[in-house]
């Protein structure tokens, strides 16, 4: 072993090259055969499920979902937890209700509004958990309430019906089946594994929820870094709640409650860690998939609603499961 | 003076692990009651593995243990323990936020009521801190606040305490300073009085020499010998582990023989790389000022908790330094760094102590470590990292360092101890620097990998570098330092020049500071 020649180090570089490749895929393919098994059970047991309808109708409900969760992943790799997503939704949703139905404002001015409060709430949730040294956790689990609160005080606790000037962005382009929010958040996906797995800001963050003391002693600033990512969560709860409220056509300061725990489900069984330092944007998406594939199936063959929750609780519980032996095979085979 | 063997109390036939490889191949062992036994090997010779299964932490693949004639085959440390047989690791095994006494009794915490028992427990506590000579710390302190030396005392001192029969000790010296060191010495040597077996790993081989009676030598995982240590020189023990005849001394020397070379290169550049006016920084840091010119190699000695760590910490911004000057390369400054980033971008890397807790992110690759300090030179403007030039470096890397791994992708924490710093090593030399700060840089690493790191200083050194090395092992000093200041009580007592130092000199200096002058 210590005289390793060239020619067998070259060769077993080349090989474990092709073995990443096939690792990386697998790591995905994991997940498809997931979510292609649970399509394949409800086709059996329901006939309307593998429809273009079923489809296009999973499509257009998870662009919200699936921002926030991107935003949670970067969360949840730096080490940290956002609970408050659901509530900073709410306040995207109020703020653009109360902006275009009672101010008249147009949508191209009301969005950056939204996207602004939002991004400033996930900052304050960031500049307050690093700077202070207090748990996001517990943080977050304050802006929950805050957030809430404000959203109830921008609307006067009514819902505002806006109508059909953003009900476009929810609602299927023609002949695409697809809608534009949709369109959003895989741009948003895409954007997201990059950002993680090719940027400087991506490799920061997975190195800071790995060991953030090893990060500080290699001469790296990490607060500003840290509160970015709350930052970005924010403004990705400002995202789907422009988006939900264009599908509902209806701005409601009550929406999006509990969603916090949705998107982290999404995320834990995407394999991303509640430790820091591992995670995949891509694989999140998948758990959003899973989430959503369960959720829609479950109706159509007429669960109640109990039932859908001890199931979608069990498929959460056995995926992490699963990614743990998975894990600990990975490292035995080493 | 050896009349009849003693009783052998715990034998090992044909042990065999495998992980991923092979990493031990049915290896004999005996240890016999009353007898230190040193276990020696190069790092991955599997001197843990095989102390791992005789604890029972792991399960040997294949081969059979007999513990006092009768079949041993513990299943997990509990069972280990049952049969009296205790290991101290190399990584502490303390709870820091529980107090000394909490930690001293953890698995046997008197209780009342099912209540823990605060007033026994503590005075058991005591009992034991007596026995053992530490009885001037506070059974209450929280043992994370603690030296690291002490800590280590504290872990020994739990084991044996309890019923101990055979003791294994992984390293324990690496973090210990000489007097500590003696005190561990003392109870070894009441413990074989008292008929218990000691295995003993360690990389020092002068303290085997004196402490140790027989050793036996792994190489590659397969057992090469047996020996009394008196029929063993310090050089033939290490031809022995790395299996061939040792070359590198002189590559040492080299660099100290070249005397002239050596003047000549501080003539050219007589600047002074780092220079520390009045130093303090929390009770071990206290009015320290040194210099270290451009091209030399500047060591610290003390005793561990002297205030070396602080001193290098407060240089390099991790911790707040209270007042203080720093000039680096032509009397550039005042500084004093607020955060390691500072001292990063002014020309200062640290390679730090513990490289587990400070130094790596363990379960990413060597590329994503090797890269860390220096990411923003592969990144554009954009943001977006260039892998190939990322991969590229840590290759070179990889070769120039010889770094044992399958491949760069390979996360670190299945790296050897001595690779690890080695990927410590690389990160800064590929993040550049003026100034190197190396504590403890070759502490628990094998003898390959602890020469490679010293070629390294002396290639840095050659570059016109300044560098810093803490060290408990002066033997290290010796081989690679152009001057040693010591430190003692927070204090640098004394500096010394390689024409007058002396292991003497530089013992009494780190005494020095604890000698309280009213005693004498």
């Amino acid at each position: 072993m210590s005289r390793n020649d060239s020619t067998n180090r070259i060769k077993s570089q080349e090989r474990s090259r092709s073995s990443k490749v096939a690792s990386s895929l697998l790591q995905y393919a994991g997940m498809v055969s997931v979510l292609l098994g649970l399509v394949f059970i409800f086709s059996l047991m329901s006939k309307n499920f593998l429809s273009m309808t079923t489809l296009t109708s999973i499509a257009n409900s998870i662009p919200d979902l699936t921002v926030i969760a991107v935003g949670m992943t970067f969360v949840l790799i730096i080490g940290g937890i956002d609970l408050s997503v659901g509530s900073m939704l709410a306040i995207s949703s109020a703020l653009l209700g109360v902006l275009m139905a009672d101010h008249g404002w147009s949508l191209a001015l009301a969005i950056p509004c939204c996207l602004f409060a939002c991004g400033l709430c996930g900052f304050l949730n960031g500049v307050i958990s690093v700077k202070a040294g207090i748990p996001s956790f517990i943080v977050t689990l304050g802006m929950l309430e805050i957030a809430r609160g404000v959203a109830y005080l921008i609307t006067g606790s009514q819902t505002k019906y806006i109508g059909s000037s953003v009900e476009w962005i929810g609602t299927p382009i023609q002949g695409m089946f697809l809608s534009p929010s949709f369109l959003i958040a895989i741009i948003v996906v895409i954007a997201g594994q990059f950002v993680l797995g090719r940027t400087l800001f991506g490799r920061y963050c997975i190195a800071i929820g790995t060991n953030a003391e090893a990060v500080r002693m290699s001469g790296i600033k990490s607060a500003p870094y840290s509160i970015t990512v709350f930052a970005i969560s924010g403004v990705m709860c400002g995202l789907a709640g422009i988006m939900q409220t264009s599908r509902l056509s209806t701005a409601d300061p009550n929406a999006a409650i509990g969603l916090e725990l949705a998107a982290i489900a999404a995320c834990v069984i995407g394999g991303t860690s509640l430790m820091g330092g591992r995670g995949s944007v891509i694989n999140t998406f998948f758990g959003v998939l899973i989430i959503a594939v369960l959720q829609t199936g479950l109706a159509q063959i007429g669960a109640s609603d109990p039932t859908k929750r001890v199931i979608t609780g069990s498929v959460i519980i056995i995926a992490v499961l699963l990614d743990a032996m998975r894990q600990r095979w990975g490292k035995n085979r080493r | 003076m050896n009349l009849s063997p003693a009783p052998i109390c715990l034998s090992l036939k044909g042990i065999s692990k495998d992980y991923a490889v092979r990493v031990l191949n049915h290896v004999d062992f005996e240890l016999r009651a009353g007898e230190i036994h040193a276990l020696l090997g190069a790092n991955g010779a599997g001197k843990s593995t095989l102390c791992k299964i005789i604890a029972g932490l792991t399960p040997a693949t294949a081969g059979e243990m007999f513990c006092d004639d009768t079949v041993y085959s513990p299943s997990d440390k509990q069972q280990a323990e049952a049969r009296g047989i205790q290991i101290v690791q190399q990584e502490l095994n303390l709870i820091p936020t529980l107090s000394i006494a909490e930690n001293l009794f953890l698995t046997q915490l008197p209780l009342r009521f099912g209540v823990i028992a605060r007033k026994q427990l503590r005075e058991q506590a005591r009992n034991v801190l007596l026995r053992f000579g530490m009885d001037d710390l506070d059974v209450d302190r929280e043992t994370g606040s603690l030296g690291i030396g002490q800590q280590q005392m504290i872990e020994i001192a739990t084991s044996l305490n309890r019923e101990c029969k055979v003791l294994i000790l992984d390293e324990p010296t690496a973090a210990l300073s000489g007097k500590e060191s003696e005190q561990l010495f003392e109870w070894l040597a009441e413990l074989r009085q008292q008929g218990a077996g000691i295995i003993y790993v360690s990389h020092r081989l002068d303290e085997i020499k004196r402490i140790a009676n027989r050793t036996t030598i792994l190489r590659d995982g397969c057992h090469v010998g047996t020996f009394a240590v008196d029929d063993l020189s310090t050089d033939e023990m290490v031809s022995l582990m790395t299996g061939e005849e040792r070359e590198t001394k002189p590559a040492i020397k080299k660099k100290h023989l070249d005397v002239n070379n050596q003047t000549e290169n501080q003539a050219k550049q007589n600047g002074i790389a780092l220079r520390v006016e009045s130093l303090h920084c929390g009770p071990l840091v206290k009015n320290i000022s040194f210099s270290v010119r451009s091209g030399e190699c500047f060591g610290i000695a003390g005793l561990v908790g002297s205030g070396r760590t602080e001193l290098l910490r407060a240089i390099f911004g991790a911790d707040h330094a209270e007042s203080g000057e720093l000039f680096l390369n032509n009397n550039r400054g005042p500084f004093r760094f607020k955060h390691p980033h500072h001292a990063v971008r002014h020309g200062i890397a640290m390679v730090t102590e513990d490289r587990k807790k400070s130094g790596l992110l363990l379960s990413q690759s060597i590329r994503v470590n090797s890269s860390l300090c220096n990411l923003n030179a592969y990144t554009n403007a954009a943001g977006i990292i260039n892998q190939t030039e990322e991969r590229t470096d840590t290759t070179r890397m990889r070769q120039k360092l010889d770094l044992r791994c399958n491949d760069i992708e390979q996360n670190v924490e299945t790296l050897s101890g001595g690779n690890q710093q080695k990927v410590v090593v690389a990160k800064w030399l590929l993040a550049g620097a003026d100034v190197y700060l190396f504590d403890e840089p070759t502490r628990g690493i094998d003898v390959a990998a602890r020469e490679k790191i010293h070629r390294i200083f002396t290639t840095l050194t050659n570059q016109g570098k300044g560098i810093v090395i803490i060290s408990s092992d002066l033997d290290e000093l010796f081989e690679t330092c152009d001057r040693i200041g010591v430190m003692s009580a927070g204090k640098l007592v004394a500096t010394f020049s390689r024409e007058a130092w002396s292991t003497d000199l530089i013992m009494q200096a780190a005494f020095s500071g604890y000698i309280d002058p009213s005693e004498e």
